[in-house]
Parts: C-alpha cells; sequence; structure tokens
C-alpha cells in the first residue's frame, strides 16, 4: 500500500435534515474533525540509515492515533522528531495548521519510552516539579486520583514497580492539561494486568476530549485503543486507516490455526501455511465449513484447534512478509 | 522564566540534600583537609624553598656568596625591602637575603620553611645578619587556609555541577525536560544557583568552624569575603557547565575536569606562592578563575582589602562567568544520542 494511504481524514458527509439544527451538527462534526497535528515529509537520515523516509500524517482532534510497527521500524524517531527533541533532516510539523512552535511545547504532553526522573524526588515533588515548567497547569490531586497514585505520592520515584513509573509518566505528561498527548511505547514490560489497567487509564484521559498518539509494536493494544493507525516499517508508512477498516478492507476469510503435530500426513489440498514461530498451521478460508469436515478427515482431532479473525499483525505479515515481533 | 529556574533550582537542592553519601563527603572532605593539612604544613617537609635576592637577576651569582649556589632552593630576584617583606610576611617567599653591603637577611619567624633556610644560611656564613621584618608576620595555616577552602570550592563546583549534569543527560532526564518549555538558559542558571548556595553555604560553615578551632586571621570584612566566594564559586560552576555542556559519557567528563581542575590546583597558589614561577606560568595561572578567588581572598583576609582593591578581580571573575555561561547555554546538549 502506498505512502499516500498515510493521509486519511475524509471530509465529512453533508448532513441532511432540518437547516439550522443539521448546520449546527455540520459545524459541530467540522470542528470534531480539525486537524490537531500534522507531519509533512518528515525525514530523519544518519550516516548509512534512513531511519524515517518521507512519513506524512494527519491527527484529528479529540482521536487516538496510533503508529504501529516492529522495533526499529522509525516509529520513535518519527515522535521525537514532531515532539521537537529530534531535528528532522527534512519535513515540516503542523499544530493546528501552524508551524510547531511554543505553543505546542506549552500544550502537549509528552511520555518518552524511556525515562529517568530526577533521583530522591517523591511522586508528587516529581508532580509538582514538571507542572512548574508550564503556565498551563492542571490540577494536582485530579491527576493524582486519574492516574491512580494517591497512595504513592510521598514515595520516592526510584521506588516504583514498572506499572506505577509509567503510571507516573503517563501523570507528568498530564500535569499542563494538554490538548496532544504522546505516549511511546507506554506499556512496553508491563506484566498483562497492568497493561490492561494502562489501557483503561487512556479511554479516561481520551474521554475528556485529550487527543493521543500512540506508538506500539502491540497489536492488541492498537487495536482496543486507536481509532486510526498507520503502519510502519523501515521508516515508510505502508498503510493507514482504522483498524477495522483496514482488516474488512483486506480480508474476507477467517483463520484456522492447529498445531502441525495434529496433521502428521499433511493436509492434502487444503491451502495453508507454517508459522515457524510456534509450530502451528494457517488455514484462512471463507468456506469454514468445507475446510471443517477436510480436516476432521484429515488429522489426528480438533481439540486444540482455534478459530478467529484475521489481526492487525496478520495484516502486518501480508504486507511485509515479516512478524511485527520480529 | 523565574518560575520555572526556581522550580528546577529546588529540585536540585533536595536531590543533593537527599543524597547523604554525596553530602557529607562535601562537609567532611574540606574539614579533614584543614586539620590535616594544617598539622602536616606544621612540620613544613616542602623539598624546596623560596628565597628573594635583593637587587636585579644579576644580584644571583654564587660568586657573590656561596649562600646562592645552593641545591634545592629557588632564588628570585626582589626589588625592594618593602616588597621582600610583604613576601615573607604573607609566605610567598621564606627568605629575603642581601649581600651588599654586608650579607644580611630578613626571615617570618613563624615560617617553619624559613627556619631551615635560616639554617642553611648561617651555616655558610655564620656572619650573615638577620634584621627583623617590619609589619606583623601570618602563619602559614593563615595564608593557606583560603587555598584550602578554594580547592575545595573548585572541585565541588566542577565535579558536582559537571557530573550531575552528565548523568542527567545520559539517563534522558534532560531529553525529558526538552520536552517542556524550559530553556536551555534557565536550565544552567538553575544549576548555578542550586550549586552555589549549597557551596557557599558549606564553605562558609566550614570557614566559620576552623576559625574558630585554628583562630584564623581575618583582618578584613567578611561581606566582601562572602562577595569574593560568591563570584569565584559562580564562575567555577560556570565552568563546569561548559565542560559538561555537551560530553555524554561520565568517564569522559571526570577526564576532561580532572584535565581542568589540576592545572588549577597547581598553578593557582593554593599550597605554595607562584612567586618564584616562570613568567608564562603567572600568565597562564591568570587565566584560571580559582587564582583570582585566593589572590582576592587573601587580600581581604591578611591584608584588610577594600571593594577599590578587590575591583579587578571580582570583575574578572563575573566577566570570566558571563563567558562560561554563554558557552554553556549555547553549546548546551539535551541529548545524549
Amino acid at each position: 500500500m502506498p505512502a499516500a494511504a498515510a493521509g486519511f481524514i475524509c471530509a465529512p458527509e453533508m448532513p441532511r435534515g432540518g437547516r439550522f439544527g443539521t448546520l449546527r451538527a455540520f459545524a459541530a462534526r467540522l470542528r470534531v474533525m480539525s486537524v490537531v497535528l500534522e507531519a509533512r515529509h518528515l525525514r530523519k537520515l544518519y550516516p548509512g540509515v534512513v531511519a524515517v523516509d518521507d512519513v506524512s500524517f494527519q491527527v484529528p482532534e479529540g482521536s487516538c492515533f496510533g503508529l504501529l510497527g516492529p522495533n526499529g521500524a522509525g516509529k520513535t524517531t518519527t515522535v521525537e522528531m514532531i515532539e521537537g527533541v529530534t531535528r528532522p533532516t527534512a519535513g515540516e510539523v503542523y499544530y493546528f495548521g501552524r508551524p510547531a512552535d511554543a505553543r505546542f511545547r506549552e500544550e502537549a504532553g509528552i511520555q518518552f519510552q524511556d525515562t529517568a526522573l530526577q533521583d530522591y524526588l517523591t511522586v508528587r515533588e516529581t508532580l509538582e516539579l514538571f507542572r512548574s515548567l508550564y503556565d498551563r497547569r492542571a490540577n494536582l490531586e485530579h491527576i493524582i486520583d486519574e492516574c491512580s497514585l494517591r497512595d504513592l505520592v510521598s514515595r520516592d520515584n526510584r521506588k516504583l514497580s514498572g506499572g506505577q513509573r509509567q503510571r507516573l509518566l503517563l501523570a507528568v505528561a498530564l500535569v499542563n492539561r494538554p490538548r496532544l498527548v504522546f505516549l511511546d511505547e507506554p506499556t512496553t514490560g508491563l506484566d498483562p494486568q497492568a497493561r490492561r489497567n494502562f489501557w483503561e487509564l487512556v479511554r479516561r484521559i481520551r474521554a475528556d476530549g485529550t487527543t493521543i498518539v500512540l506508538t506500539t509494536h502491540y497489536m492488541e493494544e492498537a487495536q482496543v485503543l486507536c481509532d486510526r493507525i498507520a503502519i510502519m516499517d523501515e521508516g515508510r508508512i505502508i498503510a493507514g486507516g482504522s483498524p477495522d477498516a483496514l482488516l474488512r478492507e483486506r480480508y474476507r476469510n477467517v483463520i484456522i490455526e492447529l498445531p502441525a503435530a495434529d496433521a502428521p500426513d499433511g493436509l492434502g489440498g487444503i491451502e495453508h501455511r507454517l508459522r515457524d514461530t510456534d509450530g502451528m498451521i494457517e488455514i484462512s478460508t471463507d468456506d469454514v465449513n468445507e475446510v471443517l469436515r477436510q480436516l476432521a478427515a484429515r488429522t489426528r482431532g480438533l481439540n486444540r484447534m482455534k478459530i478467529r479473525q484475521p489481526n492487525l499483525e496478520d495484516l502486518f505479515l501480508d504486507l511485509t512478509g515479516h512478524s511485527l515481533r520480529a | 522564566m523565574l518560575k520555572r529556574i526556581f522550580a528546577i533550582f529546588r529540585a536540585r537542592n533536595r536531590e543533593f540534600l537527599r543524597d547523604r553519601g554525596s553530602l557529607s563527603w562535601n562537609i567532611v572532605l574540606p574539614v579533614a583537609l584543614v586539620f590535616g593539612l594544617s598539622w602536616i604544613f606544621a612540620d613544613g617537609n616542602r623539598a624546596e624553598f623560596t628565597v628573594g635576592v635583593l637587587g636585579g637577576a644579576e644580584a644571583i651569582d654564587e660568586a657573590l656568596h656561596p649562600f646562592l649556589g645552593t641545591r634545592y632552593v629557588d632564588f628570585v630576584p626582589v626589588a625592594s625591602v618593602a616588597d621582600g617583606e610583604l613576601a615573607i610576611a604573607r609566605h610567598r617567599l621564606d627568605l629575603l637575603f642581601a649581600v651588599d653591603p654586608a650579607p644580611r637577611y630578613w626571615v617570618n619567624p613563624d615560617s617553619s620553611r624559613g627556619y631551615f633556610a635560616e639554617r642553611t644560611l648561617l651555616q655558610l656564613d655564620p656572619d650573615a645578619r638577620r634584621v627583623a621584618i617590619r609589619g606583623d608576620a601570618v602563619r602559614y595555616v593563615d595564608w593557606v587556609l583560603p587555598g584550602i577552602l578554594g580547592m575545595n570550592m573548585m572541585f565541588s563546583c566542577l565535579f558536582g555541577v559537571g557530573y550531575v549534569v552528565v548523568r542527567y543527560r545520559k539517563n534522558g532526564f534532560l531529553k525529558r525536560l526538552r520536552a517542556t518549555p524550559l530553556r536551555a538558559i534557565e536550565f544552567v542558571i538553575a544549576q548555578v544557583a542550586s550549586r552555589l548556595l549549597l557551596i557557599v553555604t558549606i564553605t562558609s560553615a566550614i570557614f566559620a568552624g576552623t576559625s574558630w578551632l585554628l583562630d584564623v586571621r581575618m583582618d578584613g570584612s567578611y561581606l566582601l569575603l562572602l562577595l569574593v566566594a560568591v563570584c569565584g564559586a559562580v564562575a567555577l560552576i560556570s565552568m563546569g557547565l561548559v565542560v559538561a555542556a555537551r560530553v555524554t559519557s561520565e568517564e569522559l567528563a571526570g577526564g576532561l575536569l580532572n584535565m581542568v581542575s589540576w592545572p588549577m590546583m597547581l598553578l593557582s597558589g593554593v599550597w605554595f606562592s607562584l612567586e618564584s614561577a616562570e613568567p608564562w606560568v603567572r600568565s597562564v595561572a591568570q587565566a584560571f578563575p580559582l587564582t583570582h578567588v585566593l589572590d582576592a581572598a587573601r587580600a581581604v583576609m591578611l591584608d584588610a582589602a577594600g571593594p577599590g582593591e578587590l575591583a579587578e578581580p571580582l570583575l574578572t571573575l563575573l566577566l570570566m562567568s558571563a563567558v562560561f555561561l554563554s558557552l554553556a547555554a549555547l553549546l548546551f546538549r539535551w541529548r545524549a544520542d
């Protein structure tokens, strides 16, 4: 899919119905669709490496935009160029239609992938420190409750667990009442429970109307949180749109999985592929009944079989020929 | 701007005060140094002596007197008796010697090194006549105390700021600050202010303690001495920030800071006077902030220097601070990669 697929904000359809009511609704939709952030032809070269190659996309206000890709795809470099932490080799970043400047720094909240905090400060002192650096200031007590830090406010920030630390880093990103929040791989290294709790937290922030830009290599995370995604590989955007639309557009089949060991004599004429990573056979079909009938005759049993819808991992594999977690 | 500077300043102070190891070290080391060195120097064990010879360079000739050929003694020309007496009183010279019209010498009765130089001279020429020096002589500990405090201040300024900034850069804390409205100059000023407060407080406390214990001589104004300490600390901290402006490894920072601090320790007159040093050495020493700090502090403590006499060293220190701070802000790098 061409890189142009990344620019995917659609014009709202003209509403039908009574004149004034519909005009108001149309105006409201236009506001909803206003673009918070736009990256235009971003490019970053390091000696001998093109880290980011002509990346463009727009982020509508109030949305959760996911930048998806394997490690080394260029996601972090892309967001750091947008955040102004890394200087782009070429390209521009626009915030509400104007070049990103001091207003952007004041209104954006950022959670980096790896951030050290000042030693010997408590959670509350850390939040107070960062809050003091902005003119826009959030209610600290509200953020402490929102990020479930109430019991930790007096704890030295070096003594937090992984999940607690991520919640603190998110809280730090919220101290300036940001209109736009960047979350760079926020749940990497968290256990499944902590990850789910974090997703819930992100949902709450988004419900307040904050726009979110999320980078992740977890498919599930992107599918759960994002209403728009751009898939990156080797520094380029290779697909973009809403996760459901991308999958609907490409797949009409379902996927049947079963262990290769359960079909020792092969699958005859059934088209399939063998996953090297876990020794599972994958069959993509739009006629599940027929495939199941054939499998019943050729395998030792179907007790370990799974039937599922295609997901973003499948999409990435199809687009690039390699796994997202490679 | 002030609000942001204050936020960083306060956070850094908290970090320093809660890091007990670092805090204790900053207090224990200089106290140990003062007592240890005052004890060591009470015995006087420096290998070389510096003897002033009245007259020009031609006066330093072994043919004129056998004492002038003594090994391990630096002979330096001294223009007048008054200059020589002051140098002896301030331990810049161990002894002043004149051949004409008859061999005579001036020595500080409180100087252990002067005593040995005198013994050597009298062994070669028992007839050499001792002349009492006019004005009061200071003890070596009075002369060396500003040097020790200044040296401690220098290390604390350079390493305290240098290492911290490099650590912040290496662990990504600076990168995180970069993503806020904080500007490089605001961060730099906050670091200077935080370190300045800590260093001036600690140095003042140590000065008060050692003054009381050792009855250190203080002829001038305490306020002026504090001003000298503040200006000196700002210059030295700013110098540390220049060194740390771009470096990303603590090892390299350590090397660079040592490269800056050791010449200052040796050439700024911490331990001994540069009276007998080559002119180029003295010129190089003028480029070091510590030289001006020590000259000014000794002038206040030992010679009761007033604001007028301190204007030059203080202005020099302020100028150095402005240059170092501008360079540090200009060269400042937020990221490690």
